[in-house]
């Protein structure tokens, strides 16, 4: 039999099939479905106009109030309202209150609702972040979820693997972020539509789980279904103190079959910053030129795990941010949030004086906690710098990891940690 | 869903959705109504010259742009059977499914196949003949499932119908 890859085994598994081939159409029952508090309420005014009465499992539904919670206006209270309603009435377990709640893609893996080969789905489309543990996990649409709801199931084609392999070790300062900025640079923001890009190497084993979900969040900022690294030692100590229920690992066969494969020398790879407006408009950090910052923020599903907040202290110690400049800093979880505390980064962030945001999507999307003015620069070390995301359409965004974000908060301008 | 028959309507590469049905006509979800304007942005005479049961033929990445459920809910709304087309963008695949409209992906189709041509399309087998130049084409087979939930008129619907 042909090689398979991990992404063809995981789907094969949950169609029931010995196999399956890049390209057909199957329905797969799932692991877990998301919905957060933008695509929730339609989702689930969807589900009730179908007049059902209960949903396949209470338990494998996890609804996450996020993008504007604690609630900005009166819109988005309502929209929390729905959900809390819903949530209350079939019996969610895993409704996250504020207090509870993070941010959907630093929560879930955290709270261990998504496991090696198990298939999640979320109406979200940086859901690809879960491809880190070793599971199928991709964005789709409210009606997708709505149905998922009632069945358990979702359909999907196939997607064709492309596979990154990334050689030899990172240099000091650069993370996952770096790599995956990197890539999309090399590929551009449409090279791997349709595609899960599987990462592989010396370089990502060397990682932390952390670092391969920032690599696996933004497999979408380059059109790709999924994202995925196989488990190994890491993943599993990584797991097994959270899982909830068993789980079964799976990995590409030596032979398998990849559409596209690259490789990279991770040592070659420098800290990297995506200029305005695309994700693949990058460019190592000494090359960007004297760009003035107003915000720096830091945080998102991308890089709002204790080990970013770890690397931002760490650059922070012992140092002032610019006084033109405003830190934000936003723990992705209120694990995280504690974590941090403990360890003491709150001490060294607040000496520093940047400020604490409570977990939230916050200023990530535009939503609030931090919205630019026009022509205000942001480096942030969040996913997307479209026209506009931050806020006004002549603001501007420019993607980093924790330490680019961190140095260029102290010295005012876009910049490395070595130019401190 | 049995074998589909029709006359063949191309396009070029990259039809976004705003040319499949221009934003003003967003305000309304009936299919009949967005059918109507279905394509105007390429072809304003459009929805009037077809017959229903005709089929698109396109280029690469048919169906770009924003997410709008609306755009395939107008192609199936004007009466057209189904979107053969060398490849589609993502969301677009995923919508046109879950509304029910029939897309099939399969290489040559762009260049194989011309406007008038009376072309059919065997879901079963996945096979496209165009039988004014005699050319076969082959997508990938639909599942039958998948045409179940077509022939319910989508995902919603196929859904309440299974349980
Ligand atoms: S942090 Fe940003 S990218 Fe991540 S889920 Fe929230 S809004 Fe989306």
């Amino acid at each position: 039999m042909m090689g398979r890859t991990i992404t063809e085994k995981i789907l094969a598994a949950h169609a029931g099939r010995e196999a399956v081939t890049p390209g057909e159409l199957l329905s797969v029952q799932i692991d877990l479905a998301l919905a957060n508090d933008i695509t929730a309420p339609i989702a689930i005014e969807v589900f009730e106009s179908a007049g059902v009465e209960t949903v396949f499992d209470a338990d494998r539904i996890a609804l996450v109030p996020d993008h504007f919670v604690p609630n900005k206006d009166i819109r988005s209270a309502e929209q929390v309202q729905v959900m809390r309603r819903f949530a209350a009435r079939y019996g969610i377990k895993h409704f996250f209150e504020l207090g509870r709640m993070g941010i959907e893609h630093v929560l879930l893996p955290e709270q261990g609702l998504v496991l090696p080969g198990e298939i999640v789905i979320g109406a979200d489309s940086h859901t690809c972040t879960d491809g880190a543990l070793g599971a199928f996990a991709t964005g789709v649409g409210s009606t997708d979820i709505a149905a998922a709801m009632v069945t358990g199931e979702v359909w999907f084609k196939v997607p064709q693997s492309m596979k990154f392999t990334y050689k030899s070790r990172c240099r000091p300062w650069v993370t996952g972020k770096d790599l995956i900025l990197y890539t999309i640079g090399d590929i551009g923001v449409d090279g791997a539509t349709y595609r899960a890009m599987e990462f592989t190497g010396e370089a990502i084993e060397a990682l932390s789980v952390s670092e391969r979900m920032t690599m696996c969040n933004m497999a979408v900022e380059a059109g790709a279904k999924s994202g995925i690294v196989a488990p190994d030692q890491k993943t599993r100590d990584y797991v097994q103190k959270r899982a909830t229920r068993p789980f079964q690992v799976y990995e590409s066969d030596p032979d398998a079959e990849y559409v596209q494969e690259r490789v990279y020398d991770a040592s070659g790879i420098e800290l990297q910053v995506a200029c305005p407006h695309l994700p693949d408009n990058t460019r190592a950090v000494q090359e960007v030129g004297t760009v003035a910052v107003d915000q720096v923020v830091i945080g998102s599903c991308t890089n709002g795990r204790i080990e970013d907040l770890r690397m931002a202290a760490a650059v922070l110690k012992g140092r002032k941010v610019d006084p033109k400049v405003r830190l934000i800093v936003i723990p992705g979880s209120p694990t995280v949030y504690r974590q941090a505390m403990e360890e003491g980064l709150f001490d060294i962030i607040l000496d520093a004086q940047g400020i604490i945001s409570p977990p939230t999507c916050g200023p990530c999307l535009g939503g609030f906690m931090g919205i630019l003015g026009p022509g205000e620069k942001a480096v942030a070390t969040t996913n997307r710098n479209f026209v506009g995301r931050m806020g006004h359409p002549s603001s501007e965004v420019y993607l980093a990891g924790p330490a680019v974000a961190a140095a260029s908060a102290v010295l005012g301008r876009v910049a490395g940690p070595e130019e401190l | 869903m049995g074998r589909i028959e029709g006359k063949a309507w191309t396009f070029g590469d990259n039809i976004d959705t705003d040319v499949i049905i221009p934003a003003p006509y967003l305000v309304t979800t009936d299919s009949a109504e967005l059918g109507r304007h279905c394509m105007e942005g390429v072809d304003p005479n459009f929805s009037k010259k077809i017959v229903r049961g005709d089929i698109i033929v396109a280029g690469r990445n048919f169906g770009c742009g924003s997410s709008r459920e609306h755009a395939p809910m107008a192609i199936k709304g004007a009466g057209i059977a189904c979107v053969v087309a060398e490849s589609f963008a993502r969301i677009f695949f995923r919508n046109a499914l879950n509304m029910g409209l029939a897309i099939f992906e399969a290489d040559g189709v762009a260049e194989g196949i011309a406007s008038g041509d009376r072309v059919s399309v065997d879901p079963d087998s996945g096979e496209i003949i165009n039988h004014a130049n005699a050319r076969r084409f082959s997508a990938h087979p639909m599942p039958s499932f998948m045409q179940d939930l077509i022939a319910s008129g989508g995902l919603m619907a196929y859904v309440l119908k299974k349980r």
